[in-house]
């Protein structure tokens, strides 16, 4: 079954989901994935540590894999889209294998490609993408439909002993563009200024 | 012949950890095998299995965000997977160090092989990289020091593809010949 409309009726909204979970966390390191949830990120209020991306489909999990392995001390947080996760499947996989306790994988699942028409993902048929996340060896993988189920999970995302999933249900929407900078250098380096300090972050020596 | 393992894997790999090189993240290559290995084996670094190589692009530029420097080892097969996710490490001025074992080179009995070996260095150097040809193990050492200064100092993308003249090519004929 493919149905395509359905996720005009979930009842979490994307913007209030992604405002809920990082408005004040100001030690997060934040990876969104191309489209919508690079937006939502900005919308709740754009800073350094924010590391929006423009393009790079079907990375985002890695990147924060990376980040996350160069940082351990620190919660990795990676709010993406079901396009994006989709692409990236087999990074599920490779994350899984290295187990980094400080990462977290959100996907804000709202069964569409945002960014070139809304037109229907797979997930709006029978892929259960915490599933997936499960079988490739995420010990916590779970699909959120509503805000009991959202508020509850809060806690394991922001501080729990990951690698953890949650593929998020939200409504097939298109609330307005808040767009964060475009330049990749400058949110590279304004990223590695914020967290590594002005020396290393953009002048390092071999 | 003789049966003594060549030195060059060794010498990138001591140039690899002169450099502070933390993640390396691989698709494997024979041509890799003990490179691998050693990385596997240390404990300093971490080297992470990929299911497709344009994952570790994108992982790498995740390694650079948090302050660690990596690498990517893969075959010249890979090249062509990473085409897409290469623009985003071009576009933000990453370092990006990868070291390319070369098939469809030398010898290579696979056709299959072919296209992508002849075109790699072509497809690297349209997207971005300075590329260097390791052919002689003697420049293995100099070859991953200057790629790694060029690469983290410079932020840049540059890639080392290590000749299949220098591997040794892939033998399909079995025992006894065809």
């Amino acid at each position: 079954m493919w149905d395509r409309n359905r996720s005009e009726e979930y009842s979490l909204r994307r913007r209030e989901v992604v405002e809920h979970l990082i408005k004040d966390m100001d030690d997060l390191l934040i990876v969104a994935g191309l489209g919508a949830p690079a937006w939502d990120i900005t919308a709740a209020g754009d800073r350094p540590l924010n590391y929006p991306l423009w393009g790079a489909m079907g990375g985002a999990a890695m990147i924060g894999l990376g980040l996350a392995l160069a940082q351990p001390g620190r919660r990795v947080l990676v709010i993406t889209g079901d396009g994006d996760m989709l692409m990236g499947l087999g990074s599920l996989a490779t994350i899984a294998l290295q187990r980094p306790t400080n990462l977290s994988i959100i996907v804000l699942d709202n069964e569409r490609y945002g960014e070139t028409g809304m037109q229907a993902t797979h997930t709006a048929g029978p892929i259960d993408l915490a599933a997936v996340a499960h079988a490739c060896g995420f010990e916590q993988a779970a699909t959120i439909y509503n805000e009991d189920e959202f508020d509850q999970a809060t806690p394991a995302i922001l501080e729990g002993e990951g690698p953890m999933f949650f593929d998020i249900k939200i409504r097939a929407e298109e609330p307005p563009l808040i767009l964060p900078p475009r330049d990749g250098a400058h949110l590279k380096d304004r990223f590695r200024v914020a967290l590594l300090g002005p020396e290393k972050g953009v002048n390092p020596t071999v | 012949m003789t049966d003594t393992p060549a030195a060059w894997p060794n010498d990138i790999f001591t140039a690899l950890k002169a450099l502070d090189v933390r993640q390396v993240a691989y698709v494997p290559d024979a041509g890799h095998t003990r490179l691998i290995e050693m990385c596997l084996n240390d404990n300093s670094m971490r080297a992470v299995p990929l299911t497709t190589e344009e994952d570790g692009v994108a992982m790498l530029a995740g390694t650079w965000l948090g302050g660690e420097r990596g690498v990517l080892l893969m075959q010249s097969s890979g090249i062509g997977n990473c085409v897409n996710m290469f623009s985003t490490l071009r576009v933000g001025r990453y370092p990006l160090l990868t070291l390319v074992t070369m098939r469809g080179q030398w010898g290579e009995a696979n056709p299959w092989q072919l296209p992508m070996g002849q075109n790699a260095a072509a497809i690297l150097k349209l997207s971005g990289f300075q590329v260097h040809e390791l052919e002689h193990a003697e420049m293995a050492t100099d070859t991953i020091a200057a790629s790694g200064r060029t690469a983290f100092e410079a932020n840049h993308m540059v890639a080392v593809l290590i000749s299949q003249r220098l591997i040794g090519s892939k033998a399909f004929a079995p025992a006894g010949g065809n």
